[in-house]
């Protein structure tokens, strides 16, 4: 799946996108978030606090229960600010 | 009509185009949002800003404009509505977003425009970064921002 960064969360992983295999049994947010931060220190301290950080699945806001699959675009970013 | 670009608008130009030829349209709420030259509520006690560089999600950003616009077309009877977004570096001054709504009639036309922005800040994927003599900082998310959004729901 396509994993893509935006704000500070690109700063921290050093990236705007990345293509990630998870490991089996990954269906959910919250276990793609479990498996980027053992990739880097910087993703680490890109997930420390997961209050400040949103998501979205295919372009759809979601949530740490939001199911991915193969083949999803899954975005990370802080609350958006723009306006 | 959703529009996300880089470059400058022209607000009384857009205004004009925005009725051309609807002799059914009663009034028209426009709201332009600019760049402003410090941070937080007080002018004198606030970091001057220099600039601001505005990223955003691209695909992502449209289709929740296009939400948006759809959700307050549902909710007023709007003969159009129009947003501009733009994105990239902005001074002081600068355009930043344009949102207006037309209708026979002008209550509906503010609720709209007014729905438009709340939702505009809460829902669409922009981030500002904003460039101070003491260096960059990422805009956060401000609570007020949310209550606003929130009174539409």
């Amino acid at each position: 799946m396509k994993v893509l960064y935006f704000a500070w969360l690109k700063a921290k992983t050093g990236m705007a996108e990345e293509d990630i295999a998870p490991p089996a049994g990954t269906t959910t947010v919250g276990q793609l978030i479990e498996h980027l931060k053992t990739l880097s220190p910087g993703h680490a301290a890109a997930f420390e606090t997961l209050s400040v950080v949103r998501v979205a699945v295919n372009q759809d806001y979601g949530g740490l229960d939001t199911p991915v699959k193969a083949g999803d675009e899954v975005a990370f970013f802080p609350p958006v600010t723009g306006g | 009509m959703i529009r996300v670009q880089r470059e400058d608008f022209d607000s009384g130009a857009e205004l004009a185009r925005f009725s051309q030829g609807k002799t059914s349209v009663g009034g028209i709420c426009l709201f332009v949002g600019l760049v402003r030259d410090y941070i937080g509520h007080d002018p004198a006690a606030g970091t001057p800003v220099q600039a601001m560089t505005l990223e955003h999600y691209p695909g992502m950003t449209e289709r929740q404009l296009e939400a948006i616009e759809a959700e307050a077309r549902k909710r007023w009877p709007l003969e159009d509505a129009l947003v501009i977004h733009r994105y990239g570096r902005l001074e002081p001054g600068d355009r930043i977003v344009l949102v207006a709504a037309s209708s026979a009639h002008r209550d509906a036309a503010f609720e709209a425009c007014r729905f438009l922005i709340d939702w505009l800040k809460t829902k669409a994927p922009f981030w500002k970064v904003e460039h101070t003599q003491e260096g960059d900082a990422w805009v956060e998310a401000r609570e007020a921002d949310e209550d606003a959004a929130k009174r539409w729901e």
